[in-house]
């Protein structure tokens, strides 16, 4: 087996709106950051894979557009997941692992501005007997977070503390959309109030793998993946029991999560509710750092906001301020599809 | 700093799916007020029912029929009813686990208000009027405080005259798209019949029209360079089957055009000259149509054509 690393990451600023920016133009700043980080050259990357969604930009094949952003000519090695950022790295990390690659480049990203994101997520669901009655996204996260409620796992109060933590630690992420004081906030679609819902909003990131000794010469304290994996549940939501993740702890479990505790975690959890269900998923104790980012509650770029979790768990190892770290991403309606990632520096692993 | 165009953009188009045995057989069922769930391995009933069990991913074809009453068991109060979602006055989503069945369907409740609504409160399928076998057949849900139904669920065929064998979903998304700086501004410059593009500083390749990056060195580009109006046909060809909508005869000609200054070559149809006497390096030149903000076509501008040499390298 290879050791692989995320040795560099970057993201953009996240806004509500971007008129002025195409998606390759949301897109470039990161990708030269990343190679910049590391110095590696476009023409350097042994392969590029990236994560973006038609239906935000309203348009067919629309992520062949931002592949200008990368240098494709001459042709280079690259795929693309029609899904958050962080499953085109887990496309990368096989790549590598496999030997077809020494490094990855992998990025993601979202313009929600266009349209209206809580229509456009209505297509993705199953087209016979859900998509018809277009339940947004909103009601749909609405429904588990009364599941939550009536199970007792969580209260009011317990969900407003998890928006005020989010939006006081998102304070000293300059990359954040929301900070500061949580919203009274209205009720969007009940129980969920304005603080307990992820912004909606523009930006894009970007994260460079290497193996081995590569990535020990591209970065001074590589975050090497310990394990990762992803699972999935029943597409239909009424089979499923909405107050528990059995995707997220068996694809922690494959990913060595329990192994040893963590001491950070990016959990990509838009909604509150989503944070109870994760942490105890995922068996996380109150000395786990949760979300130090600010997390999804924060700043939502859709399809990228799982990449991110990996890059900033990543970024708090290269700085020295993790020794383990979890990092997970989510897709689909009320946590349906779930990665999970440990992280690890040098030194936890000699 | 060039204006910012933007331009609402539909996306719209009927979702036409087949249906296999099972879901045929809820669907068609729901037209005939009838609801019909499926068992699985494990002697579960799934309302709705699936084709192959989400456990063992066996085959389920046992169907049963459930009661048209159920219990919520989930929740969540809408306050503003979005386009297309079944009621247009505030309602209720919720799952409702029907009287028989062990799974749970998601609909809409009509209700007074979020006060009127809890977990495990019963209700019952309020059907639609007109019904098509669609899961739309189901009007909504409504309070219900009369006897349960029965529990029990009853063997069912899955037979019906006439079975519904496909749905057609109309789907519609709406949009203000922006096209980024690159874009607006060749948008703007054919407002005036003129062709911008733009110039990579590194390797000085002149993109048209420009979308804002250098493919090659993976760059932004900035330098507006007007290009053509006259150009190089590099290749082309004939379509000889007339598309739906199209108002132009066939066979036509469709072809590359490297217009003078750009390294990258454009599309356009080529008229004003016999399809079968278009040949790879003639020059040609835009005919704009009145109030159009593209060249409607190109046509020979009756100089010698360009050789090979030339454009070679944007074939
Ligand atoms: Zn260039």
């Amino acid at each position: 087996m290879r050791d692989v690393a995320i040795v560099a990451f970057a993201q953009s600023p996240h806004r509500r709106r971007t008129d002025e920016l195409s998606e390759v133009d949301l897109l470039m700043p990161v990708l030269h950051q990343v190679l910049e980080t590391t110095g590696l050259k476009a023409n350097e990357i042994g392969f590029t894979c990236s994560g973006s969604a038609d239906y935000l930009a309203g348009r067919a094949f629309s992520f062949t557009m931002a592949l200008d952003g990368v240098g494709a000519h001459p042709p280079i090695s690259e795929s693309h997941v029609e899904m958050d950022g962080a499953w085109a790295l887990y496309e990368a990390w096989v790549k590598i692992m496999t030997g077809e690659a020494d490094t990855a480049l992998v990025y993601a990203y979202g313009k929600s501005s266009p349209g209206q994101v809580r229509d456009v997520l209505t297509r993705q669901l199953d087209p016979y007997y859900l998509a018809p009655l277009w339940p947004d996204s909103l009601a749909l996260a609405a429904l588990q977070a009364q599941a939550l409620l009536d199970a007792g796992h969580a209260d009011r109060a317990a969900l407003t503390a998890i928006a005020t933590r989010s939006r006081t630690d998102a304070a000293a992420n300059p990359y954040a959309q929301l900070t500061g004081d949580v919203p009274a906030g209205g009720l969007l679609v009940h129980p969920l109030r304005t603080g307990d819902c992820p912004p909606i909003g523009d930006g894009a990131a970007a994260v460079i793998l290497a193996a081995g000794d590569t990535a020990r010469a591209l970065c001074a304290r590589p975050a090497w993946i310990r394990g990762i994996d992803h699972r999935i549940e029943a597409h239909a939501l009424g089979v499923r029991d909405l107050t528990d993740s059995p995707s997220t702890r068996l694809a922690a479990r494959h990913a060595g999560a329990f192994e040893r505790p963590v001491d950070t975690a990016e959990l990509h959890a838009p909604f509150t509710s989503q944070e109870v269900i994760l942490r105890t998923a995922l068996d996380l104790g109150d000395d786990v750092r949760v979300n130090p980012s600010g997390g999804a509650l924060a700043a939502n770029p859709i399809m990228a906001a799982g990449l991110i979790r990996l890059g900033e768990a990543a970024a708090r190892i290269h700085r020295g301020a993790s020794v383990r770290a979890l990092a997970h991403a989510t897709s689909g309606p009320c946590l349906q599809q779930n990665l999970v990632a440990v992280l690890e520096g040098e030194s936890a692993h000699g | 700093m060039t204006e910012i165009l933007s331009a609402p953009l539909v996306v719209e188009f009927p979702f036409t799916r087949s249906l296999g045995p099972v879901q045929s057989a809820f669907l068609t069922g729901l037209r005939e007020r009838t609801v019909l769930g499926v068992r699985t391995d494990d002697g579960r009933v799934l309302v709705p029912p699936v084709e192959y069990d989400p456990v063992t991913a066996n085959e389920l074809r046992s169907l049963l029929r459930v009661a048209p009453t159920g219990t919520v068991t989930t929740w969540a109060w809408n306050p503003a009813p979005r386009r297309d979602q079944p009621l247009g006055t505030p309602f209720a989503w919720v799952l409702v686990r029907l009287d028989g069945a062990d799974t749970a369907l998601l609909h809409a409740l009509d209700a007074p208000g979020p006060d009127a609504v809890h977990t495990g409160m019963r209700v019952r399928i309020r059907w639609a009027a007109t019904r098509t076998g669609a899961i739309t057949d189901i009007a909504c849900f409504e309070p219900y405080d009369g006897e349960p139904g029965t529990t029990e669920p009853v063997p069912h065929g899955g037979e019906f005259t006439d079975s519904v064998t496909g749905i057609t979903v109309p789907a519609r998304l709406d949009y203000v798209h922006t096209p980024g700086r690159a874009q607006s501004a060749y948008l703007k410059a054919l407002e005036d019949h003129r062709t911008v593009g733009e110039r990579c500083p590194a390797c000085r390749k002149v993109y048209v029209p420009p979308r804002g990056a250098c493919p090659t060195c993976g760059i932004a580009t900035a330098e507006q360079v007007e290009v053509g109006p006259r150009g190089t046909v590099t290749t082309f060809c004939i379509v000889n089957i007339k598309a739906k909508n199209l108002d132009i005869d066939v066979p036509y000609v469709y072809a590359h055009i490297a217009l003078d200054g750009a390294d990258l070559a454009l599309h356009g149809r080529i008229a004003g000259i016999p399809y079968d006497q278009v040949r790879m390096g003639l020059r040609v030149e835009p005919v704009w149509a009145e109030g159009a903000r593209h060249p409607d076509h190109y046509r020979p501008t009756g100089e010698p054509d360009a050789g090979y040499d030339t454009y070679k390298e944007l074939v």
